[in-house]
């Protein structure tokens, strides 16, 4: 899918997350002797984020289109399986990445 | 000098192996812009903006969905709200320096010069002097981001569509994903966050994303309370 915004939109868009993203950086390093650290139920919050958002933005890639078990044999699942795998052994996004797309095409190929 | 050479040096030395890992990940945030429709210019721009691998993914994804810009910009910002650990756990290293040097230091902190520089910085046998060691592994990560994303970018746009590269995306989520359910909370994290975006899938503007990640941070507090409470077997 492509995008319809325009231009200014997306440069908008990106300085934004830039913005946060370097001003999220720069926080303790520059605050460092006025704060000395973390609160410990903010660093509590922010051990959750990575499972939350990552599980979030990617269970919806895979979700089956029907419940059935014919509905199991659809590519993306199959490369998406591979790659959990291939995640859980190698913890490596190159190993991943490869499996995954190699899972993928495997299936579309078969299928 | 000779040290801080050294130390520039030795970050250079120490990251070239985690390159293997961040080559790929720069080519399909390159490539996946440009499938996602932006210009060139507006991908690499954005490697050099933001400069934080997932969160540049997760932001091409919502603009090629037209997600509501506030949505882009906030995913891309939870996702990157770990690195305040990073900056508050790396800051007592940076204390000695003036602050526009803590300030470009800033720029360059990501996962994998935090780890590095981290581990260096805490070993007390050795003789080192921030922020050398730091600059060297940040820059080389930084010069290895953008050129990978430009190759990314050359490649993409030359790809045929049947190649499916912009499945690249989930794929690098789940490489990151799977290592962080390392234990009962975070997998109940996961599941919750996973299970409430599937069902909210048809929210206007991507909320979803929003409210599966709140659901799924709240739930790995939750299950953590309760693991406590049962005399930590969890």
């Amino acid at each position: 899918m492509t995008t319809t915004y325009g231009p200014a939109a997306i440069w908008g868009a990106i300085l934004a997350a830039g913005l946060a993203t370097y001003a999220i950086r720069l926080s303790f390093i520059h605050l460092f002797g006025r704060v000395e650290g973390v609160p410990p139920a903010l660093e509590r919050l922010l051990a959750y984020v990575p499972p939350a958002v990552l599980a979030a933005l990617v269970a919806p890639d895979f979700v089956p289109a029907s419940a059935t078990v014919a509905a199991l044999a659809d590519p993306t699942l199959v490369g998406g399986a591979a790659a959990v795998a291939a995640a859980w052994y190698t913890e490596d996004v190159l190993w991943t990445v490869g499996a995954g797309m190699a899972g993928l095409h495997l299936a579309r190929f078969l299928l | 000098m000779d040290t801080r050479l050294a130390e520039l040096r030795a970050g250079v030395r120490d990251t070239l192996p985690l390159l293997l890992g961040i080559v790929p990940f720069a080519l399909v945030a390159g490539v996946a812009g440009v499938e996602a429709g932006l210009t060139p210019l507006q991908t690499v721009g954005m490697s050099m903006v933001v400069f934080a691998g997932a969160s540049q993914l997760a932001a091409i994804d919502l603009l090629g969905r037209d997600a509501a810009l506030g949505v882009v910009v906030l995913t891309a910002v939870v996702i990157n709200l770990r690195m305040m650990m990073y900056s508050a756990s790396i800051a007592p290293h940076f204390r000695a320096l003036s602050a526009r040097v803590r300030a470009g230091c800033a720029y360059l902190l990501t996962d994998q010069a935090y780890a590095l520089a981290v581990a260096r910085y805490t070993r007390e046998d050795e003789v080192t002097r921030p922020p050398y060691y730091y600059l060297g592994v940040g820059a080389t990560l930084w010069l290895v981001w953008q050129a990978g994303t430009v190759v990314g970018v050359a490649f993409g746009a030359g790809v045929p569509d049947a190649w499916r590269l912009d499945f690249a995306v989930p794929l690098v989520f789940l490489a990151l994903l799977v290592p962080v359910l390392s234990d009962r909370p975070s997998v109940a994290a996961g599941l919750v966050a996973a299970a409430v975006a599937v069902v909210a899938v048809g929210l206007p503007f991507n909320a979803g994303l929003i409210a599966g990640a709140l659901a799924g941070v709240a739930s790995g507090i939750a299950a953590e309370r309760l693991g406590l409470a049962s005399g930590g077997s969890a």
